[in-house]
């Protein structure tokens, strides 16, 4: 059981067909290797620069801007914490963490629920799986783009095609994307449509449950409630947890959609600025580079802080079987 | 208790068909309505613009080409302008990737060096990192080396390794190759980077390959950076472009809009029923869409 559990808890490693034995190879162990330093230095010299450059120093660079007026113009002036300060009065600020939080912790849970209810369904051994596994992904692909924010805005528009269809019923819909009670709704409802790629991932899990659990909950007088309960829900425990950090990450990114359905805006009265919107507005709009990059901290802290929120919360129900 | 008599069994065959056949008719009913709004999307690009707004069915009752010769010359370039752009950001891309990425694997899944753990991890956490993060240093950097409106700052950064996810989808790749290969070929005398070029390089073509694919994807939808880094019209990818298109036109104009979302969403189309065996498997690898 363990042996099965554990393979469980690794869904990376088994796709790509990683033999165990590899691990102890990895490792060096029982070879004698001699360091390879100067050529593994050399293989990564363009890594190293990417680094220093693109990413850690910018991140760095990012920390000290924080605590500047910078607007591209002229030198950076140093102004301590009152960027940090002036968040804490800042409504806008608010108004886009609030619009961020709602969209995550609402899109998310639908987007991955919906996943796992189609995941079970094609896992039942379905005729034509490869079809509908690549129908339902295909969203998952397209939906970043902006042609499918553009469509977006023509579906849930006030003459759209969901007020035509809701037509037919005799319902007279509203423009859902121009009214601030139900524009950031359309994104969530984007959200949960690319909920394919999530559902893959869950595919790949499914599988790796042993058949002979569901057959020895039958056995035992299981229902078909009590088995998905009792047995795929804990054990499929590992990949929910990896699909909600890899979502909710995502999800605090998002950025394309809101700004084109918007027209860059946020609007209506800012139901759709996210925070990656204010801090485009901010650092690109006005050029107010300090405040944005005190902006991009927090928002570095923020999603640090969740995942680390969700790995904390993971002992407690995450089930490794071991 | 359990046996059955034949006719109880051949009712449970009855009744266990006529599920499945529920089951298809909602998975099928299902995926017509994910799919609907792209359907109504092409349909509508070969509508009169006032049918769009009318007619939500799919057959074009009057059918309109025109929308796309329309759409291609409504902005201040022909719209195949664009396309050469993103295509040309995409290639950089796709090469800065391929070549770059799978050099730093390599170092990670085969060669042993000091603080191999400690930039490891480093490694995984930047795939976390989000772009905004990163991007006001990036742009007073790329501003000072006067790269604004040239396609260098979204190429040189994949040149520089630093789509590190694909570092890792190659890391997970290499390490199941058999190493007696590479040892084989050390004992005949070949430095890393023969080995390398001759021997991992042609076993990990179906990691270059997602890699490829991803990258073409990501980058011919990629908005953000595209939008902060071209400004001027002339370097205009399709996604920007576009968005220049939403935000200009007039209610007059969906028509030749959808034409040109059209044409944007098809290459992704293509790469997607072209290397459908590479995308499935490198998301359940990696579990990034």
């Amino acid at each position: 059981m363990t042996e099965a559990t554990r393979e469980r808890a690794e869904p990376r490693e088994e796709t790509l067909a990683d033999p165990p034995e590899t691990a102890d190879r990895r490792l060096g162990r029982g070879r004698r290797r001699s360091n390879d330093n100067l050529a593994a230095y050399l293989f990564l010299a363009p890594w190293f620069v990417g680094l220093a450059f693109i990413t850690v120093g910018p991140i760095l660079a990012s920390l000290y801007f924080s605590f500047t007026d910078y607007s591209l113009i002229g030198g950076a002036d140093w102004v301590g914490l009152e960027n940090y300060t002036r968040m804490l009065t800042d409504e806008r600020l608010h108004t886009s963490l609030g619009v961020t939080f709602a969209y995550v912790f609402v899109s998310v849970p639908l987007q991955l629920a919906m996943a796992l209810a189609l995941a079970m369904l094609l896992d039942r051994g379905v005729r034509g799986l490869p079809i509908y596994r690549s129908v339902y992904y295909l969203p998952s692909l397209l939906g970043s783009s902006v042609a499918i924010a553009i469509l977006w805005r023509r579906v849930f528009g006030a003459d759209g095609l969901v007020n035509q269809l809701l037509a037919f019923f005799g319902i007279e819909g509203v423009g859902w994307v121009s009214h601030p009670d139900y524009a950031l709704s359309t994104l969530i409802v984007l959200n949960v449509w690319t909920f394919g790629a999530p559902m893959v991932i869950f595919l790949a899990g499914l599988r790796q449950i042993p058949r002979m659990y569901y057959e020895a909950a039958a056995v035992d007088g299981a229902s078909r409630l009590r088995r998905f309960f009792s047995v795929t829900v804990p054990l499929l425990t590992p990949i929910i947890f990896f699909n909600l950090v890899l979502q909710m990450i995502s999800a605090f990114q998002t950025f394309t959609q809101a700004f084109v359905v918007s027209g860059g805006t946020g609007g209506p009265s800012d139901s759709t600025l996210f925070y990656t919107l204010y801090l485009y507005d901010t650092g690109f709009g006005s050029f107010d580079m300090g405040y944005a990059s005190a902006m991009a901290w927090l928002l570095l802290v923020i999603i640090a802080g969740f995942t680390a929120v969700n790995f904390f919360a993971s002992k407690y129900w995450v089930f490794y079987g071991d | 208790m359990v046996t059955k008599t034949s006719a109880a069994r051949a009712a449970d065959r009855r009744g266990e068909q006529r599920r499945r056949f529920f089951v298809h008719l909602g998975l099928v009913g299902f995926g017509l309505i994910m799919l609907y709004p792209l359907l109504w999307m092409v349909s509508s690009s070969f509508k009169p613009t006032a049918d769009i707004f009318s007619d939500p069915g799919l057959i074009p009752d009057t059918f309109v080409p025109g929308n796309y010769t329309e759409g291609w010359t409504a902005l201040q370039f022909p719209f195949h302008h664009y396309i050469w752009n993103s295509l040309i950001v995409v290639a950089g891309s796709i090469a800065g990737n391929l070549l770059a990425c799978s050099m730093a694997a390599y170092a990670f899944a085969r060669l042993e060096f000091k603080g191999k753990r400690l930039f490891f991890s480093i490694m995984l956490m930047t795939i976390m990192l989000p772009i905004h993060v990163v991007i006001v240093p990036q742009y007073i950097l790329f501003a000072n080396l006067d790269w604004i409106n040239t396609f260098y700052p979204l190429i040189v950064p994949k040149l520089l390794a630093t789509d590190a996810f694909f570092i890792f989808l190659m890391v997970q790749f290499i390490r199941g190759l058999p190493r007696d290969l590479d040892e084989a070929a050390r004992i005949d005398g070949c430095g890393h980077v023969r080995i390398f070029l001759r021997i991992v390089l042609p076993l990990s073509t179906p990691a270059l390959a997602t890699t490829a694919i991803f990258t073409f994807i990501w980058t011919w939808n990629d908005f953000f950076s595209q939008l902060i880094f071209l400004t001027d019209p002339e370097m205009y990818t399709v996604p920007i472009a576009l968005r220049t298109f939403v935000d200009s036109q007039s209610q007059t104009s969906w028509g030749p809009l959808f034409a040109m979302s059209a044409i944007a969403l098809g290459p992704i189309f293509g790469f997607f029923l072209a290397g459908q065996r590479y995308l499935v498997r490198g998301i359940a690898t990696t579990g990034i869409k």
